[in-house]
């Protein structure tokens, strides 16, 4: 069976796993921006905090994907559950770094003038220092949508949806003739949607920066 | 200089205001006392580091004081709310702090809006502030801080810091950051602004020649914040309080002395002939030879300055009053020191400099001679004035 019979043979299965796929990324991103940014925004305004915020997220980083997700069996059992938290914890650092390199980068001498003025500390953050760091912030939510996407094929292991089942079932079948098929369509799948999210931060960011910033 | 300007009444008093930076082994402010009436430019004059910044942002709280008390209009706000206290006070900064991201209105409008005016109130009163600062509302109220120049910035900062009519202005090094020429216009303009809005201001600079030129009186501080001379201008350029007044005023102090009056404090010759650009060439030669100048000043229908032309110009056939004589060049303003005065006088060719109001409309000129009068004037006082020190039943000043 050839690569293209393989693909007009199984796309309406390839497009239920993408649906599954983008489900499980969308979730994560969902959760590790909600818990992520304001992580960052503590991180970035207490020097007590910031040490433990970045050193653990960077912990996650270092712990092998696999055992990640299957650290959290026990706790959740299997399915999206583990996949989803174990995914979140990958998430987090960009988001997390990039909000804090965005605060970091809001000029003092602004900073300085919104105080003077007698704005207060949540308003600054809200219509002052945010807003000049969206744009990095974004580049961290882009950035870890990328990791996300990838390492969301491991989910599988844990019983979890999504094109790594696609992926899995060639490789466990390799050897049997075509079955390289299974593991390259589901790659491709899972490169056609980091494309297609790349494209959609471009814009994002390209539409919710303010123009004096642009 | 201007002291007929400002009333005896306190608007901010600062008692044993002190600040102790942890892990430094000396205060950076260190029982700093003072007093500034309503209405008058206190400048506080130093070398780098000496704590003239730490001490104004002691004023508004930017910078908790480890002691000490601030009463402002009589109120003591050592420990009231402190984002209430700095929408009392007017804030400028060199590096201006203005925010990219909103609108050259939205930046003015930044106080008026934390202390709740209505949306009408505050675009008339945007429109009100560009206009004073001398921007067109309607080119500027919708830019972005990035599409203005450095000077432009700066006069938006002004703007914004008195957008809701604080009682008192804090600046530090406004125009420290912008190019000479520039800076010496945007001088100009505030103090013109201050004729009129009469604030109470603390400026801070570490050019003496900018202090002179701005305070009513000024604060010469040495480390720590100490006062080393609070004065007017005048007694603390005519009376050091010490060596160390006496060197950071430097050499020149004489020439500095210029930039103590102004032009409008002086007389300025109104005797120059002038006449339209429209009047026929012989009308304009019999006028110019009934003076004893050599040269007819030509305004425009506005009555600003365009050129000045000699009799000869006038006697060429086709004369043309656009385009024959010397453009008329080095106009300065009521407001202007002398020391402007004579820089323009000195760069121009025509040995004089024209006097205009803030429309450009001729008032009359000023040159060497009316300035040596001036130089003339002042060092007669000096010298009452050193005589009064000395004996203080006998002299009056
Ligand atoms: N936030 C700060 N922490 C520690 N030391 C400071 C701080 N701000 C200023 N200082 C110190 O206080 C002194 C006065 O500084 P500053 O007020 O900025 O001087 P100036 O404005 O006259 O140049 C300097 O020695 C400076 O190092
Ligand atoms: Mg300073």
């Amino acid at each position: 069976m050839t690569f293209s019979e393989y693909l007009s043979n199984s796309y309406e299965n390839l497009i239920e796993l993408s649906l599954e796929h983008l489900q499980l990324v969308a979730i994560t991103m969902l959760i590790a921006t909600a818990v992520g940014v304001p992580l960052g925004i503590l991180a970035h305004r207490s020097s007590v905090l910031r040490p433990p915020i970045m050193s653990t997220t960077s912990f996650f980083l270092t712990i092998p994907s696999l055992a990640l997700f299957a650290i959290f069996i026990p706790v959740f059992g299997l399915g999206s559950p583990p996949a989803i938290v174990a995914l979140t914890l990958y998430a987090l650092l960009p988001i997390v770094g990039n909000t804090v390199a965005g605060l970091s980068s809001v000029s003092p001498a602004i900073v300085k003038a919104s105080r003077g003025m007698g704005m207060g500390s949540w308003r600054r953050l809200g219509l002052v220092e945010l807003p000049l760091a969206w744009p990095v912030i974004v580049t961290g939510l882009r950035v870890s949508t990328q990791v996300t996407i990838g390492i969301a094929a491991i989910a599988v292991f844990v019983g979890g949806p999504g094109l790594g089942n696609e992926i899995f079932r060639g490789i466990r079948s390799l050897g049997n003739p075509g079955a390289e098929n299974l593991v390259y369509g589901g790659t491709l799948a899972i490169v056609v949607i980091a494309l297609a999210f790349d494209g959609a931060f471009v814009l994002v960011r390209r539409f919710t920066t303010p123009r004096g910033i642009r | 200089m201007t002291q007929t300007e400002s009333s005896n009444e306190v608007m901010i008093e600062l008692d044993e205001l002190t600040k102790h930076f942890p892990g430094q082994a000396n205060p950076a402010v260190d029982k700093l006392s003072l007093t500034v009436k309503k209405g008058e430019i206190v400048v506080f004059v130093g070398p780098s580091g000496c704590g003239k910044t730490t001490s104004m942002e002691l004023v508004n709280r930017l910078i908790e004081p480890t002691s000490g008390r601030i009463i402002l209009e009589g109120e003591d706000v050592t420990n009231s709310d402190p984002d209430e206290l700095r929408r009392r006070i007017g804030y400028v900064i060199q590096e201006t702090g203005l925010l990219p991201h909103r609108t050259i209105a939205h930046n003015i409008a930044t106080v008026p809006k934390l202390v709740g005016w209505d949306k009408q109130r505050i675009s008339e009163r945007v429109d009100e502030l560009l206009t004073m600062v001398g921007m067109d509302p309607d080119v500027y109220r919708n830019r972005y801080p990035k599409e203005l120049s450095g000077g432009q910035r700066q006069r938006v900062g002004v703007a914004r810091a008195m957008a809701a009519d604080p009682p008192l202005m804090l600046m530090d090094e406004p125009f420290g950051a912008i190019d000479p020429i520039t800076r010496e216009r945007l001088q100009n303009e505030f103090l013109r602004l201050q004729a009129q809005i009469q604030k109470t201001i603390i400026f801070v600079t570490h050019d003496i020649d900018e202090a002179i030129k701005m305070g009513d009186r000024i604060v010469v501080l040495r480390d720590q914040s100490h006062i080393a001379q609070f004065d007017t201008p005048e007694a603390i350029l005519t009376n050091p309080a010490d060596d160390y007044v006496a060197d950071f005023i430097g050499s020149g102090a004489s020439l500095k002395r210029l930039n103590l009056s102004r032009i409008r404090d002086i007389e300025m010759a109104t005797d120059a002939p002038i006449g339209r650009m429209d009047e026929p060439a012989d009308e304009l030669a019999r006028r110019l030879d009934a003076s004893e100048w050599s040269a007819i000043l030509l305004l425009d229908d506005r009555k600003r300055p365009t050129r000045w032309v000699n009799a000869q110009d006038l006697r060429r056939p086709g004369f043309d009053p656009t385009t024959m004589g010397l453009k008329a060049r080095a106009v300065v303003e009521p407001h202007a020191t002398l020391s402007d005065a004579l820089n323009e006088l000195i760069s121009s060719n025509g040995g004089c400099a024209i006097v205009a109001d803030g429309d450009g409309a001729y008032l009359g000129v000023v040159d060497l001679e009316t300035i040596m009068a001036a130089v003339r004037a002042m060092r007669e006082q000096h010298a009452r004035f050193y005589l009064a020190a000395k004996n203080p039943d006998t002299v009056e000043v």
